[in-house]
Formats: structure tokens, C-alpha cells, sequence
């Protein structure tokens, strides 16, 4: 093991920062990730955090990757080890030939330590004691501190770094000055004491480009801004309270009417995620764009209404960001996991419209089409984020928006068509798309107001129990769901190098570890076609998809196969033919995990067939 | 409305099947077998009908046919929601009804028939309403709801849709019992009495006014369905009233809960009922032309123009102290009685718009014009996230 030589890497290594949760160390490990970012060169941080609020064990992962692979690796080239409680698990969990990086004001045991890692001790504690007497100070500035150190032995720029801090503390001129300072403090004596830089390094490069770097909540949140979403009800869970947070700061922003200042949107945080989708209901029944965030336990409280938004037709957003389950799961760690529960949420024959965005540039998109397709529907649209995409800074793509674009508001008929004398009929398929038109109350003071209901109801919505009036009114459902097919975002097909019999399919935050893992896989040998499913209805192109080939792995972060079981069941494909790839210990996948699965099952098919080997 | 003849009611459409009950009750438990579509009322009407201000009369505001038990409770408030909205002069479409589930809940269809109504989710009425208010700040809000809707399964959206001041008319018809399930007890039911089955209730009641007046409800009243002439006013200054206005109606159920040891029958209700005053609504700026005695009338004036005339018929009861009114509240219930009348009134209320301070225009006029910062501050945006 002693032979074993430190790892030697440029711009290609993981680091993780083990820290203690509510010490402030997010933002230092923040601006590490976003220091390097400022070299050019890509990054993908992931935090793993506990269902806490002080004192539990967190972890930041910062993926150093040249090549902009943005999905989980796996393993750790470099553990800042802050947290004693965790000290032999993270110790043990260093890659062989990697780094360890801790403070070492306090001597450890050597059998603390490993033979074959490089152990970098920066006494850190008696740094910042003779520097600061504050004992919040202290604890704040020890992380800046191992910053300036890491600095230092990985060959950051100091100039950038401080570049970042000017930014985050613009017009707080003291603040700024003494992070600067204790980024020196930690610099300074990693060069003075320490053999600079490591075998692991970082240098400029310009693989960046013009993306940006936010969290998937944040930009779904922006896109709720930009598709006109003025009321937003929810409720606080992890791991979506921040999507209505961004929402509510967002707003604040860009929602103020210039001359009274008064607010063009209305948020409430409701009683339950009950009242939350009731508001939302209640709101997009009289014409307004609503919302509200969740995740599984709040889907599951909401399926009544759920039901009520597909029976009568009722437009509304739920943004999911999905974590962990069943029950109270495992809440802070991710999951695709609600794929079933939303699709066919609620009693009785229902189908939903489920959007699956792969980052935080697709949520932004997806968030704002999903108020089109709501209106336009007359029904639930899911937005299914996760945790890995929700809660994670992502470098993605620039958010665009064309400024010609309208809103799609869907069949609403005016007191001006009433006038007319146009048959209005609330449940009445007047085009053959299954859409009825709606009005909204108060527009007309003899003509178009109807009764809302649950119960079944006539194509003029007057209460019926007639068998033959029910059954009309749920084919016609069937219609509506098939016109969603072609609404929805398309799957993204992209095919091997060469021909092959196997196909892929994986979906939302799978994305970039399955990008990872087909290189991987081509290195092997293994070709494989790719299609990403970006919403359910799927499209006509899925079937022919698994039609072309002899298998097709379907890859996702849940125990069941659940859009295995989703693809089945809406398709009549021949369960056979979909080889399930599953993750689902509540990290983000990754592509190591992806291209050993898939290789492995590939390796098998490759047994020499058995004639062959008689003759 | 220019070019709109009120009055005339097309609620049949030509060739449509009408198809009445087989027999009067509850037709979601005892429907077995039976059709049960919708009963639409008759077009014609007496061509001399009243008209008000507006030049709409009575049928204007009427829905379909009720297809509650003969004598039910809830038809008097039905009533009395149309005498109250034709009083006031109301557009009647310019009135959003919303219910939860339940005998009461059914209601909205049998009045103000040019209304949008919405038969929500069973106990949550409030929030579908609170949505809709949002959506819409210029429509009045009318959130009809029973005692199993609000304060049972939807006792937590009560509380909270009170607590957020939306501006609305909270109706409760309050019979003590489920009727559409056959006459289980609900949770206004008092300790004590006696199901029509013969059953002793054992738990406690909520008092829905009680819970009201607690969680900052800005205009509170009790009254009973039996008494239109108390009823009618209050609904009409409830509908006036900015802010989170709440009636609870005593609403006896003549299927389940009209025999003696019931507290919610009409003998036991007129025989305990303590109104603590009568009201007038006087609309516009007409003095009052109504001859009160010196010292029995307290006139209070809402924010939106509209005066309550107070009758005293408890010298001592003040309609402005909340504290007062909880405590008398709980000395007559504690005899037995139950009090009536308006209860609590804060004329210079403020409502959910006011805390959230959103626009005056309503929220679902808005287009992207309004709403989309557009592609340039996206620019920035994205600059500050590199």
C-alpha cells in the first residue's frame, strides 16, 4: 500500500468537504466551487446534507472536470476532513493516492491515518485563535482560512478568488477586506509550511464558456416569473421550500408595479399542502396563472384535488421536487421516485401530464411552458424536478426567453363570442381535441356561468348520473390526454456511432451521468442509442423507439422501474425488452454506476453462442 | 349591463332531458337505481315582479330547483341569499359562489343561477376561495358551507381562511348533522343530545362563532335559518363587509335532526334563541328613514359606504368588543341559550389584498406586458450567475 504514489491530476479530481451542518461553511465551499468555475474550467458541487438544522454531519462535493461531465463520479481524490464525528468514514472513503487535508492545532494518532494517502495537516484552530477573539468570527473565518490554504495547494489564482469575494461583498467594504485577509492568513502559511501546489491541480482553461451556474428551484422559480404565474401557494418541505423562496425574491424583484409599487403576484404560505393546491385551484378556476412546490409526502396529501383539477377541468402547476421515499423517506437525499404517483395520482381513472427538465435550464423552460400546457389542457401539469437538480448549483446553459412570445391561454370564450351566440358548453369537445372552452366567472351577466363540480355533469355541466353522460365525458378525457402527446417537450433521440440493436432511455436529472457513462460504455465496445424522455404523455417516437432495437435499458433513480412500469403499461411494450438500470440509495447517480450496469449486462450477451462452440 | 334585459330566465335549453327525483331525501346515500340528473325552474314568471335598482327581480337571482328535503333549513338561507342580493342590487354574475360537500354545499345551485359556482372538495371551500379571491379582487365572494364541511374535515381551512382575512361571506348552515350520510353526528353537535337514532352525543361542540371571533373574523354573526327577517340583513351586511365576514345559520335538518333532545331542531332553536339585536342595511346616502326610540339604535358605517342600523335588544351588548362578545358568547351558551344577531363588527377592516398589497387590478387581467421582465433583464440575470 505504501508504494501506492499520489494521485496526479489537472483539472479532473473530486473534492469533498466534510463539515459540520450550521458552521458556516456552504458559502466558503460555495466560493471554492465558484473560484474554479472563474478559471474556465467546469464544475459540479453537490451538497449532502442532513434532515438538520445544527450539529449533524454535511458533506460539499465539488467535481473538478475539465471534460464537463456534471454527474456525480463517485469517490473523492481529496477529503477536507472538518468534522471529527466522521473523521474514519471520510478517512476511509479517499480514493488510494489522494489527499487529506485536516486541521492539525490538535496531534491525531497515526492510526488515525492511512499509509497510502498523503495527509496535509494546516493547523487551522490555532490560525484563527490568534487572529480572532469572537468565537462566531472564528468559526466563520477558519473556513475562509482552509480556502486560502486549498488556495495554495491546488493553484488557484488568489486574484480570482478575491475577484469573487469583492462581488458577493460589494458596498460592505469591512467585510470584504477581512475575508480577503483571512484568505491570506490561510495562503500565506500553506506556502511558508507546505510543499505547493499538490499533485492535484487546477489550471485556467475555457471550457466554461457562456453558462451559468444555479440551482434548478431557483430557476424553475424564474420560470414561473416569465410563464406568468401571479399566485403561488405552498407549503414548506424539503427539498422545495427554496423554489417558492426564489419565487417570492424573484417577484420582488421584477413584479412591482413601477409607479404605485404595489405587487402584480399574490404568494401565501398555506396551512398544509392541502390548502396549497386549494388556493391553486381556486385561483387558475378564475383565470389566474398558479403554482404551487412540493415534494412526495405534499403530492400525496394533494391527489384529492389532484383528482377534482382532471375531472373538472381545472388548470394547475405543480412543481415536485422529488426526494427520497416512501413516507417521510429520506428528505434530504434525491429520488426519481414520484414518476407513478403523479402520473396516475389521485381515486378513480386519471392520467396526468408529467414534465421531466435534466437541469436548471430545462426547469426554467419547462416551468414556464407548463403554464401554457395547464391552460391550454385544463388540467395538472407536473414538474418534476429533484433534489440533485433543485438543490445543486449546475453549470448550464444561458436562461433565454423570446420577447414576441404570448402566453397560450387556452379556450376561453368572451363575453364579446358569447354575445355572438356561440354555444357555450363547459364540457362540450366543440374542435375534436377533447378541450372544451371555459369562461371565467363574471364575464357575462346572462350567458356562460356554470356550475363547477366533482360530480359527473353533461357536456353542459349540469349534474348528471346518467351512465352514457359519464362514459361520453371520460373518452373525451382520453381525447384531451392524447392531444397532450404532441404538446409536451419531444424526446431527444441521439445515436451511437454505429449501428446497434441496443437502445437507452433515462430522464431528468440521470441526464449528465448517462452523457458520462455512453463514453465509458463506447470505450468498452458498447454502442448504445440514446432517447431522453422529457414529459409524459409520451410520444408516438418512444414506441418506435424500443421498436427499433432488440432492448432497451431504461435507466432511473427508483427501486420499482417506474417508467419501465410507465412505458409498459401506457405502450403494451413487452416488459422483456426494458432491461431496468436502477439507483436508488439516495445519491445522485452516477456514471461509473451507469457504465458498470449496462457493461455488465452487455459482457453477458457476448457468450460465444453455443452451436459455435460445438462445431 | 348595457344591451342586457335582466329578467327573463333560460336556464332550459331546448330538447334537454329533465329528470326530476324519484323521491325527496338524500340522493347521494339513497340513490341506488335511481337517475338523478338536475331540475331546472320554470321560464315564466308574473310579468309585474318587483324589480330593484338595477332593474332585476327576485328570479334573477334564483338557481335551480333544491333538491333538499321538504322544509330543509338550507332552502330559508337559500332564500334569504337571494332577498339579500336582490336588496343590495347586486349584478348577479358578478358574484363567485364556492361550497365544499355536503347537503349545504349543494346550495349554490339553487341561487343566483348567472353565477359561476364551484362545488369543491369536501372541507375545502376556504382555500378554493381564497385562490379565486386572488385571482380576482373585484368579484364577491360567497363560500357557502355546513358543519361537517367546516368544522370537521375542513375545520383547519376554516380557521386559516379567517385568520387571513379573505374578503368573503362565510356561510355555515349548521344542523349539527350529516344528512346526505343519514344522521351521523357532526362536531357543532351538543353534548348531550340526542341523535334521532336515540344515541347521546359525547363530545364536546365547536362553536364556530366562538373560533371565529377568536382567530380575528371582522364581522360575526349567528342566526337561524327559521328567522329570515334577522337573516336576510345580516347576509346583506356580511356581503358588504371588506374583509373575512362569518355567519353561522342554526339550519335544522327535518330529516335527521328535528326530534326532541336534538339542540339544532326548530322548536329547541326558537325556544333558546337570544337575539342580542336586529339590523337594517341602508345602502346610499339616504337618511335613516326607519323611527327608532332614542338610545335603541347604534348606526355603524362600513368602509365601503353602507350603514348598519343596530337594534338593541340587549341594552348592554356592544358589536364592537371582541373580548366582550367572546365572553357573553360563553355565559349564555353555558344557560343553554344561543345567541343571535350580529355579534362583532370592525367597520375599518382590512383583507388579504391589503396584507399582501397587490395591485388594484385584478390579478387574472394581467398579461405577459404586465407580468414577463423579458429578454434584457434575463441578459443580466444570467450575468450574475457566472
Amino acid at each position: 500500500m505504501s508504494v501506492q504514489s499520489p494521485i496526479s491530476s489537472v483539472n479532473d479530481f473530486v473534492v469533498r468537504f466534510a463539515n459540520v451542518n450550521g458552521s458556516g461553511s456552504a458559502s466558503a465551499n460555495e466560493l471554492f466551487a465558484r473560484s474554479i468555475l472563474r478559471h474556465g474550467v467546469p464544475v459540479s458541487p453537490r451538497n449532502i446534507f442532513p434532515s438538520n438544522i445544527q450539529g449533524l454531519p454535511t458533506w460539499y462535493e465539488v467535481r473538478v472536470t475539465e471534460d464537463g461531465h456534471l454527474g456525480a463520479r463517485g469517490g473523492v481524490d481529496m477529503m477536507v476532513a472538518m468534522n471529527p464525528q466522521t473523521w474514519d468514514k471520510d478517512v476511509a472513503s479517499i480514493e488510494p493516492g489522494g489527499y487529506l487535508f485536516y486541521d492539525s492545532t490538535k496531534p491525531m494518532p497515526s492510526s488515525k491515518f492511512r499509509e497510502d494517502i498523503t495527509v496535509i495537516g494546516v493547523p487551522l484552530t490555532a490560525i484563527t485563535n490568534s487572529t480572532y477573539t469572537d468565537p462566531r468570527q472564528r468559526q466563520l473565518f477558519k473556513n475562509i482560512i482552509y480556502l486560502g490554504a486549498l488556495c495554495a495547494l491546488l493553484d488557484l489564482d488568489p486574484k480570482l478568488v478575491e475577484q469573487l469575494i469583492g462581488e458577493q461583498y460589494k458596498g460592505k467594504e469591512k467585510l470584504l477586506s477581512s475575508n480577503v485577509h483571512a484568505l491570506h492568513l490561510g495562503r500565506d502559511w500553506a506556502l511558508q509550511n507546505l510543499k505547493c501546489p499538490l499533485g492535484l491541480r487546477v489550471k485556467k482553461s475555457d471550457k466554461v464558456g457562456d453558462r451559468i451556474f444555479v440551482e434548478g428551484n431557483s430557476a424553475a422559480a424564474l420560470g414561473a416569473v416569465y410563464g406568468g404565474a401571479t399566485v403561488c401557494a405552498w407549503y414548506p418541505i424539503t427539498p422545495s421550500s427554496s423554489v417558492a423562496e426564489a419565487f417570492t425574491s424573484h417577484c420582488k424583484k421584477y413584479r412591482h408595479d413601477p409607479e404605485t409599487g404595489k405587487a402584480k403576484y399574490a404568494i401565501v404560505q398555506g396551512e398544509d399542502e392541502l390548502a396549497s393546491i386549494g388556493i391553486v385551484i381556486g385561483a387558475s378556476w378564475n383565470g389566474a396563472r398558479a403554482f404551487t412546490a412540493t415534494s412526495g409526502p405534499g403530492i400525496s396529501l394533494m391527489t384529492e384535488f389532484i383528482g377534482l383539477s382532471y375531472f373538472a377541468e381545472i388548470p394547475a402547476v405543480i412543481m415536485n421536487i422529488q426526494r427520497a421515499g416512501p413516507s417521510t423517506g429520506m428528505p434530504t437525499r434525491t429520488q426519481q421516485c414520484d414518476v407513478i404517483a403523479c402520473a396516475y395520482a389521485s381515486h378513480g381513472d386519471t392520467k396526468h401530464v408529467l414534465l421531466f427538465p435534466e437541469d436548471p435550464a430545462e426547469a426554467f423552460e419547462f416551468a414556464a411552458a407548463a403554464f401554457d400546457l395547464a391552460e391550454r389542457l385544463q388540467t395538472t401539469i407536473f414538474l418534476m424536478l429533484d433534489l440533485d437538480i433543485g438543490m445543486n448549483h449546475r453549470l448550464c446553459r444561458p436562461l433565454k426567453w423570446d420577447d414576441a412570445k404570448q402566453y397560450d391561454r387556452g379556450k376561453v370564450m368572451t363575453a364579446e363570442m358569447l354575445e355572438e351566440g356561440r354555444d357555450f358548453g363547459r364540457y362540450l369537445d366543440v374542435d375534436g381535441d377533447g378541450i372544451p372552452y371555459r369562461t371565467y366567472p363574471g364575464t357575462h351577466p346572462t350567458k356562460g356561468s356554470y356550475f363547477t363540480r366533482g360530480t359527473s355533469r353533461d357536456r353542459y355541466a349540469r349534474y348528471s348520473e346518467e351512465g352514457a353522460v359519464y362514459a361520453d365525458n371520460m373518452q373525451r378525457l382520453v381525447r384531451k390526454f392524447e392531444t397532450a402527446q404532441d404538446m409536451v417537450p419531444r424526446p431527444l433521440q441521439a445515436n451511437a456511432a454505429k449501428p446497434t440493436k441496443y437502445g437507452v432511455i433515462y430522464f431528468g436529472s440521470t441526464s449528465p451521468a448517462m452523457d458520462e457513462a455512453i463514453g465509458i460504455l463506447e470505450a468498452r465496445g458498447h454502442q448504445l442509442d440514446r432517447m431522453r424522455i422529457r414529459a409524459f404523455p409520451f410520444h408516438s417516437s418512444v414506441a418506435s423507439f424500443i421498436a427499433d432495437h432488440d432492448f432497451v435499458y431504461v435507466v432511473e433513480q427508483n427501486r420499482d422501474a417506474q417508467l419501465r412500469q410507465l412505458i409498459v403499461n401506457e405502450n403494451g411494450i413487452d416488459p422483456v425488452r426494458l432491461v431496468p438500470i436502477l439507483h436508488y440509495d439516495g445519491t445522485p447517480i452516477t456514471a461509473r454506476f451507469i457504465a458498470g450496469a449496462i457493461g455488465d449486462h452487455q459482457d453477458h450477451l457476448k457468450v460465444t453462442p453455443l452451436r459455435k462452440a460445438v462445431t | 349591463m348595457p344591451g342586457l334585459v335582466p329578467g327573463i330566465h333560460d336556464f332550459l335549453s331546448p330538447g334537454q332531458d329533465v329528470v326530476g327525483r324519484d323521491k325527496p331525501g338524500h340522493d347521494v346515500a339513497g340513490s341506488a337505481g335511481a337517475v338523478m340528473t338536475y331540475i331546472a325552474k320554470p321560464k315564466f314568471h308574473h310579468p309585474g315582479l318587483k324589480k330593484n335598482e338595477l332593474g332585476y327581480t327576485h328570479r334573477d337571482y334564483e338557481g335551480k330547483i333544491s333538491t333538499l328535503c321538504a322544509g330543509c333549513g338550507h332552502d330559508s338561507i337559500t332564500a334569504s341569499i337571494i332577498e339579500a342580493c336582490y336588496e343590495l342590487s347586486i349584478e348577479p354574475h358578478r358574484v363567485a359562489k364556492i361550497s365544499g360537500i355536503g347537503c349545504s354545499s349543494k346550495t349554490p345551485d339553487y341561487f343566483l343561477g348567472n353565477s359561476h359556482g364551484f362545488n369543491s372538495v369536501h372541507g375545502r371551500m376556504p382555500s378554493v376561495l381564497t385562490g379565486a379571491n386572488l385571482a380576482n379582487r373585484d368579484l364577491i365572494y360567497l363560500g357557502v358551507s355546513g358543519d361537517g364541511d367546516s368544522a370537521s374535515i375542513g375545520f383547519g381551512q376554516f380557521a386559516h381562511s379567517i385568520r387571513r382575512a379573505v374578503n368573503m361571506t362565510y356561510i355555515v348552515e349548521n344542523n349539527g348533522v350529516y344528512g346526505l350520510t343519514k344522521g351521523q353526528f357532526s362536531a357543532t353537535a351538543d353534548r348531550g343530545s340526542k341523535s334521532k337514532k336515540g344515541v347521546t352525543n359525547t363530545d364536546n361542540a365547536i362553536d364556530l362563532v366562538a373560533i371565529a371571533l377568536q382567530l380575528g373574523a371582522t364581522f360575526v354573526a349567528r342566526s337561524f335559518s327559521g328567522d329570515k327577517t334577522q337573516l336576510v340583513p345580516l347576509i346583506a351586511a356580511a356581503i358588504r363587509h371588506k374583509g373575512a365576514s362569518f355567519i353561522d345559520v342554526i339550519s335544522p335538518c327535518i330529516a335527521f335532526n328535528n326530534h326532541a333532545g336534538s339542540t339544532k331542531s326548530f322548536d329547541y332553536v326558537r325556544e333558546h334563541n337570544d337575539a342580542v339585536n336586529r339590523l337594517d342595511v341602508l345602502v346610499g346616502r339616504d337618511p335613516i328613514s326607519v323611527d327608532y326610540a332614542p338610545g335603541t339604535v347604534q348606526v355603524v358605517e362600513q368602509h365601503d359606504g353602507s350603514r348598519l342600523a343596530l337594534r338593541k335588544l340587549d341594552a348592554d351588548y356592544d358589536p364592537h368588543d371582541r373580548l366582550g362578545a367572546m365572553t357573553f358568547l360563553q355565559k349564555h351558551a353555558a344557560k343553554g341559550q344561543i345567541v343571535t344577531g350580529l355579534l362583532y363588527v370592525d367597520p375599518d377592516a382590512e383583507d388579504l389584498h391589503t396584507h399582501l398589497d397587490t395591485v388594484e387590478t385584478p390579478l387574472n387581467t394581467l398579461d405577459e406586458q404586465a407580468l414577463c421582465p423579458g429578454s434584457a433583464v434575463l441578459d443580466k440575470i444570467n450575468a450574475s450567475l457566472r
